[in-house]
């Protein structure tokens, strides 16, 4: 090695040290000790016993974890929310593209993402009381009798993912609306000299060109779902009777609560590996929706 | 024939207006009701019809939130945890991107890599082993689990950066460079100071994803003086089970500064997010 080259693997090495020694430390060493932990039953008091694979024995197949609850309600959660999100936030993006007034509009939507995820809770906590929230009052004016939103087990994951889904829209309208606006207009002036209508545009040039915000928001709400966590533990505190017990508060109650870190660690191993599965097979399938120019 | 397809389009902007309206209404609607019932008595709350504005304003509903926690503590806190780690991911990240975008040293495409694999793992896998070492290193209990890892580790951050210093044009350093200049000069005075509007982007990030943090002070801490916002927020909850004037009075006290920074610089917040979304 020249002495310049060894000056400059210095300069590199200086300047990425802080970013490297934290990703060694609070990255890579924790995701691989995650896996050790997987493997171990430990309560943090006596010392940790190597049990291979039990822990995952236990959570899928034992019939005492909430595990397979856990996975079903977060499932539900993203079934609930994600397909709703996206077509909302993609309809107001297309809506905003084409109005006057569309700043204000969008500092509106965008207003829920700014605000913390435990005050916001709260406020839904009180509108979706079942005996004197707001929304079963306004309800019961037009007749209906409102449903108990977060005490009825049925109910509980459907009234988290509207909550969720009126607190996450506006930051995927803002994404998407980007999208949009970088779309060259020659692309309708030209469809429009065709005898395009707005129906055929919107198929045929809105949709592939905006794709590559959708797929990017179509991820990124997947791994956002998975880790729903806040809203549950201050709405319903996994309740009632864990109908809205999710994933990421399974983790928690295992490992913090519980102090079974080897069955938290191997609950959050095997989200892991679905977030891991979904993206690359999103990214495998990617290429058939997903249309990049050049 | 022209005048009617001008009504037509004036009548699809208007019902494309009534949409956004109404769209509004039911983003605003939690917050004006939050407000409403924090200014309420108690049996004004259970009214049926229910009233918007209570009479007379029940404004000691605020002193008492305020009083019954330490909310000004946690205040404190809070703006002191997000700002220690938005000041210090403003330096590790811009260092880091500079190494990877402008310095050829070894090893340096693999660490680019691994930083990106990383941001596959979500925080929940390292959540266990990290709270087993804290505790390990005596960091339960203070708010250095909400601080360290943040200053030291976003692999987020530094892409965005290095991604920024990418599209900027080569000849400013390759000059600054046949002038004889080291890297920590081209990166302090060239760099630095063309990358203010992506550290202006991670700064606004940073600092909403520290002070919304929810689950890192539910695990690391437990003297209610080292609380943070959220974390105090969710204590009351526990505490006022079912005084919602008290309840939503301190919601607002929780929400009011963030909304009222965010209205005076909405535009560039959104796009500075909009901007992560498309860059990513």
């Amino acid at each position: 090695m020249s002495k310049k080259e060894l000056k400059e693997n210095l300069w590199g090495f200086g300047f990425i040290a802080p970013q490297l020694i934290g990703f060694l430390a609070f990255s890579l060493f924790p995701t691989v000790a995650a896996i050790i932990l997987s493997c171990f039953e430990w309560d943090l008091v006596s010392k940790p016993k190597w049990v291979g694979i039990s822990n995952f024995k236990y959570i899928f197949f034992s019939g005492e974890s909430d595990f397979p609850l856990a996975l079903k309600n977060t499932v539900l959660y993203i079934l609930y929310t994600i397909p709703a999100q996206l077509f909302l936030a993609l309809v107001f993006a297309v809506i905003l593209n084409n109005v006057g007034l569309k700043m204000l509009y969008r500092a509106i939507f965008f207003l829920p993402t700014i605000t913390n995820s435990v005050a916001i809770s709260l406020v839904w906590t009180w509108l979706l009381n079942g005996d004197f929230g707001i929304i079963n009052t306004l309800l019961k004016s037009l007749g209906i009798e409102g449903p108990q939103w977060l005490t009825d087990p049925n109910l509980v994951m459907l009234s988290i993912a509207l909550m969720s889904i009126w607190w996450g829209v506006g930051y995927y309208t803002t994404i998407f609306l980007a999208g949009l606006q970088s779309i060259p207009n020659v692309y309708y002036e030209a469809a429009t000299i065709d005898g395009a209508n707005a129906v055929q545009k919107f198929f045929k040039i809105t949709l592939p060109m905006v794709s590559p915000t959708t797929f990017f928001v179509l991820i990124m709400s997947l791994i956002n779902g998975f880790q729903v966590f806040d809203q549950i533990y201050i709405m319903t505190n996994g309740g009632p009777a864990k109908a809205s017990m999710s994933l990421v508060f399974l983790i928690y109650q295992y490992g913090f609560k519980d102090f079974k870190m080897g069955w938290a660690a191997a609950v959050s191993m095997v989200m892991f590996a679905i977030i891991l599965t979904i993206t690359l097979v999103q990214f495998k399938f990617s290429n058939r929706w997903v249309y990049y120019e050049r | 024939m022209m005048n009617s397809i001008n009504r037509k389009k004036m009548a699809t902007k208007l019902f494309l207006h009534l949409i956004l309206i109404l769209v509004s209404i039911s983003m605003i609607f939690p917050f004006l009701w939050m407000l409403s019932t924090s200014l309420k008595s108690l049996d004004q709350v259970f009214l049926i019809p229910p009233i918007w504005i209570p009479k007379p304003p029940q404004w000691e509903n605020y002193l008492n939130a305020w009083n019954a926690l330490p909310f000004g503590n946690a205040y404190l806190n809070s703006l002191k945890i997000a700002l220690i780690c938005v000041i210090g991911q403003l330096i590790t990240c811009s260092m880091a991107a500079y190494a990877l975008a402008k310095i050829n040293f070894r090893g340096k495409n693999i660490i680019f890599i691994a930083f990106l694999a990383t941001m596959m793992v979500p925080s929940q896998v390292t959540m266990i082993p990290t709270f087993i070492l804290y505790k390990y290193i005596g960091w339960i209990d203070t708010h250095l689990p909400l601080t360290v890892p943040w200053v030291l580790f976003s692999a987020f951050g530094v892409f965005l950066i290095r991604q920024f210093i990418l599209t900027l044009p080569k000849e400013l350093d390759e000059a600054a460079i046949i002038d004889g200049a080291n890297h920590f000069v081209i990166y302090t005075r060239i760099i630095l100071p063309l990358i203010v509007p992506v550290l202006a982007t991670l700064a606004i990030f940073t600092f909403m994803s520290s002070w919304n943090n929810f689950l890192g002070p539910l695990i690391y801490l437990n003297s209610p003086e080292k609380y943070t916002v959220p974390l105090l927020l969710a204590q009351f909850k526990g505490i006022y089970i079912t005084d919602w004037t008290l309840l939503m009075a301190a919601s607002t006290i929780a929400i009011v500064p963030v909304l009222i920074v965010y209205l005076l610089g909405q535009r560039y917040i959104i796009e500075s997010i909009a901007l992560t979304g498309i860059k990513s």
